[in-house]
């Protein structure tokens, strides 16, 4: 209809009228002016645009104002530094950020397997009537609160994974990072509280935590593989997982790799589950399975009711540095999103 | 590699398709011409499958049982899972060819790992609502603050009231903030492009995973040590906006995103400005993806623990005034409740959890009930209503323009003697009083008509 009406428009006035007018009206405009309403409409959004980017500069602005005190007292020994003594002005983050990485590694490694074979199972494996189920299912996994993760990490997966723990130590406590001080392989009577509130433990919960958001990430970009390109796989003979590995995985690389960052993201910034899990310590912690470990995030927990104003901004220091992590970790996840092939396409 | 080893798959099923005439050249092939399987369940999958399981299962038991010093429910999970896929492949192996056992395998494998991730869920609501059983049957649970009750209470005494308002209150000023402020942010985003929106676009994006204690912090800094203000209820619900506002609009935009372009086309085409555009047909037709996005990010925000920790204090009292003196909310009760050894104390922390967890799951259903509709899909009461609008429009029209045409007839006289606009009306009275005479009462008619035209015809019940 719309086309029809434009054809008429542009073919009709051309044949019968222009001739007859000596004084043709001006060439047609192809923009509408802009009303007052258009305007103010206009103004307002931008405003909102700009209170938006205001309050994100925000967080960053006066985390660094409030740091500046704490990282000025310690300069480069901030981030060399394993004890947390901000009222004898010896801190740092060495300890805490090797905590942070370790657990989000943890956590990262366990979830992308789960994440990415969930993903292909929704888009391609399942059976199509329970995908839509599957679907939201993963969604509101994403949306428990991480405190419901914490407790069930605490009461339930604590005690459990203790046999994992002591398992992976005793035949794999050679390399450094399964390592258990105060344990020999295969003792029996070992104290199993060595083994709790460990990097591992915690990695485990972080790890259900993001899984479904990395899940759902994959799943989207899974879903976009182009049909033509899979009904070709199936017509050069593919089996299924064939035709996932020529065509959906190629396709959805962009989208692994952004999903696993983007997990990382939110694995590195997690509070209270690992706060709940973990036993802080301030030493630099590389065995995983050992109990004791720290995060960033739970140190500025542990720490923010009884710090004194120096204390306080060392602590928005530390904040500080978790910011800017997050957000290299993220920008890199969107860059790399954006610059793959179903990036591209969905961006449009 | 895998294109590679398709090509010659399909070559060695071409051949024989070929050489129809001459039977023996298909059977020196030695490949039968049948499609391959794709997914799908048959007789001897499921035995192999059954098979499988069972020698798994016996396997496992062998070798934790009898002959290897193992142990642990984890190993023997492990092992069984272990000894099922190997029998399975072999199973399998005994009459499909190499690709086929690979696609079996990998099928499986991919079952158990969703298989895995839900029972994670499954088990981790499970557990919370199972352990929550204890404190959840007692009304006094829900009615009742803690500050008439100690940590060696028993459960009759004492409840979540006070926390439950306050992640109330809390949530009611983030969204207060964030809806008007998200939804135009993401209606900027969508509506003028350039080189500034891309930039807000890039940094809201590198902002949906920032980490919720970091938001706490900004408000701390900002509101709490550089403005002097107290810990209140107010403080936590602007830490909690700074943390659901990326979300929301990161969601709100990929919504909108999805509008058709034809839509807001017709519109512009119809002489609407860009905010009656924006107003009566971006919005409407996006509604309820628009309602899921904030419906999530609710979602989100309530069960946050660390931005409300550090922003609203603590207490143990009801109090309902969000700018005075300091509020709990539900996370922030099952944190302080669980960190007591009272076991009490912790059947009050799971309660709260399970009170949260039912929260969030209320959100959700009703963000799917809402949304499950893409945008431009109305429900059948949506499209009645525009099916009446659309139908009060066209009488409109043919009252207008039915007698005599009447709008052309004042329209010369009034336009004449400001000139440039004259001839223009009178030049073409007839076309478009024809078209959109002939226009309406076909749209009006239709018995179907499409879902995309009738929030068009909303524009011009506004006009």
């Amino acid at each position: 209809m719309v086309s029809a009406v434009e054809g008429s428009g542009r073919t009709e006035p051309s044949r019968s009228e222009r001739p007859e007018k000596p004084e043709s009206p001006p060439p047609r405009r192809t923009f509408a002016a802009r009303g007052l309403g258009d305007r103010i409409f206009r103004y307002l959004l931008t405003a909102t645009g700009v209170t938006v980017l205001t309050i994100m500069a925000a967080v960053g602005l006066f985390l660094l104002l409030r740091a500046g005190q704490a990282l000025r007292a310690r300069g480069f020994a901030f981030l060399t530094t394993a004890e947390w003594q901000p009222d004898v002005h010896r801190f740092g983050i060495a300890a805490v950020l090797t905590g942070t990485l370790l657990i989000a590694a943890v956590a990262v490694t366990i979830s992308v397997p789960l994440a990415v074979g969930t993903a292909l199972f929704i888009s391609d494996v399942a059976p199509r009537p329970l995908r839509r189920t599957l679907v939201t299912m993963v969604d509101l996994m994403a949306a428990v609160p991480s405190v419901v993760y914490g407790l069930w990490g605490l009461f339930f997966l604590q005690q459990h994974v203790i046999g994992l723990s002591r398992w992976l130590s005793d035949w794999f406590g050679w390399i450094p990072l399964f390592t258990v001080d105060g344990t020999q392989p295969g003792e029996p009577l070992a104290s199993e509280s060595v083994y709790t509130a460990s990097t591992f433990v915690a990695g485990i919960v972080v790890a259900l935590m993001v899984a479904p958001i990395q899940c759902s990430v994959m799943r989207e970009v899974f879903a976009q593989a182009p049909a033509g390109e899979r009904e070709g796989a199936y017509a050069l003979g593919a089996t299924r997982w064939g035709m996932i590995r020529a065509v959906v995985l190629p396709y959805g690389k962009g989208g692994i790799i952004g999903g696993t960052m983007l997990g990382l993201g939110r694995a590195l910034g997690e509070t209270i589950a690992v706060y709940l899990i973990i036993s802080p310590v301030f030493v630099i912690q590389p065995h995983i399975l050992q109990t004791g470990s720290n995060s960033v995030s739970s140190l500025i927990a542990l720490h923010y009711g009884d710090a004194s104003a120096f204390g306080m901004s060392a602590l928005m220091a530390a904040g500080l540095a978790l910011f800017l992590l997050t957000l290299a970790v993220n920008f890199t996840a969107s860059s790399i999103v954006a610059r793959s092939r179903s990036g591209a396409q969905s961006e449009a | 590699m895998t294109v590679a080893e398709m090509e010659k798959a399909g070559e060695e099923r071409e051949r024989p398709g070929e050489a129809t005439g001459s039977a023996p050249a298909v059977a020196a092939a030695g490949l039968p011409d049948v499609p391959r399987r794709i997914g799908g369940v048959t007789r001897s999958g499921v035995l192999s499958l059954l098979g499988a399981a069972a020698s798994g299962l016996c396997t496992a038991v062998l070798l934790f049982g009898e002959l290897a010093p193992f142990s642990g429910a984890l190993g023997f999970t492990v092992t069984g899972y272990a000894a099922f896929l190997l029998v399975y492949a072999v199973l399998t192996g005994l009459e499909e060819d190499a690709q086929a056992v690979r696609d079996r395998v990998m099928t499986v494998v991919l079952w158990s790992a969703a298989a895995l991730l839900f029972s994670g869920l499954a088990l981790v609501v499970g557990f919370t609502a199972w352990r929550g059983r204890e404190a959840l049957p007692h009304t006094n649970f829900f009615t009742q603050d803690m500050q008439a009750a100690g940590p060696l209470d028993p459960l009759t005494n004492g409840g979540v009231a006070h926390a439950m308002l306050g992640t109330l209150t809390m949530i009611s000023i983030a969204l207060l903030i964030t809806v008007p402020l998200g939804l135009a942010c993401a209606v900027y985003l969508n509506q003028i492009p350039g080189r500034f929106s891309r930039f807000v676009r890039t940094i809201v994006e590198a902002m949906t995973a920032l980490p919720s204690i970091v938001a706490g912090l900004m408000v701390y800094a900002t509101w709490i040590l550089g403005l002097g203000m107290q810990k209140s209820g107010l403080a936590a619900g602007f830490a909690i906006s700074v943390m659901m506002l990326p979300i929301v609009i990161r969601a709100a935009d990929v919504v909108l995103r999805l509008v058709p372009g034809t839509l807001t086309e017709a519109a512009e085409a119809l002489g609407a400005p860009r905010w009656r555009t924006v107003w009566h047909v971006v919005l409407p037709t996006a509604r309820s993806g628009l309602a899921t996005a904030v419906i999530l990010g609710t979602a989100r925000g309530i069960g946050e623990t660390s931005p409300v920790l550090l922003t609203a204090g603590f207490t143990a009292g009801l109090n309902a005034d969000p700018t005075e003196g300091p509020m709990v909310s539900l996370p922030l009760a099952v944190f302080n409740f669980v960190k007591s050894p009272e076991p009490a104390m912790i059947a009050r922390g799971f309660g709260a959890a399970a009170v949260l967890m039912a929260l969030v799951l209320v959100l959700f259903a009703v963000a799917r009930v809402i949304g499950g509709r893409g945008p431009g899909h109305q429900s059948r009461r949506q499209t009645r209503k525009a099916l009446r609008a659309s139908r009060r429009d066209s009488e409109r029209f043919a009252e207008l323009h039915g007698p005599g045409l009447r709008l052309f007839e004042t329209g010369p006289a009034d336009d004449g003697p400001d000139g440039p606009d004259g001839p223009d009306d009178s030049g073409n009275p007839d076309a478009p009083g024809d078209s959109r005479d002939a226009d309406a009462p076909a749209a009006a008619d239709a018995p179907d008509p499409a879902d995309g035209e009738q929030p068009s015809s909303s524009v011009g019940d506004t006009h």
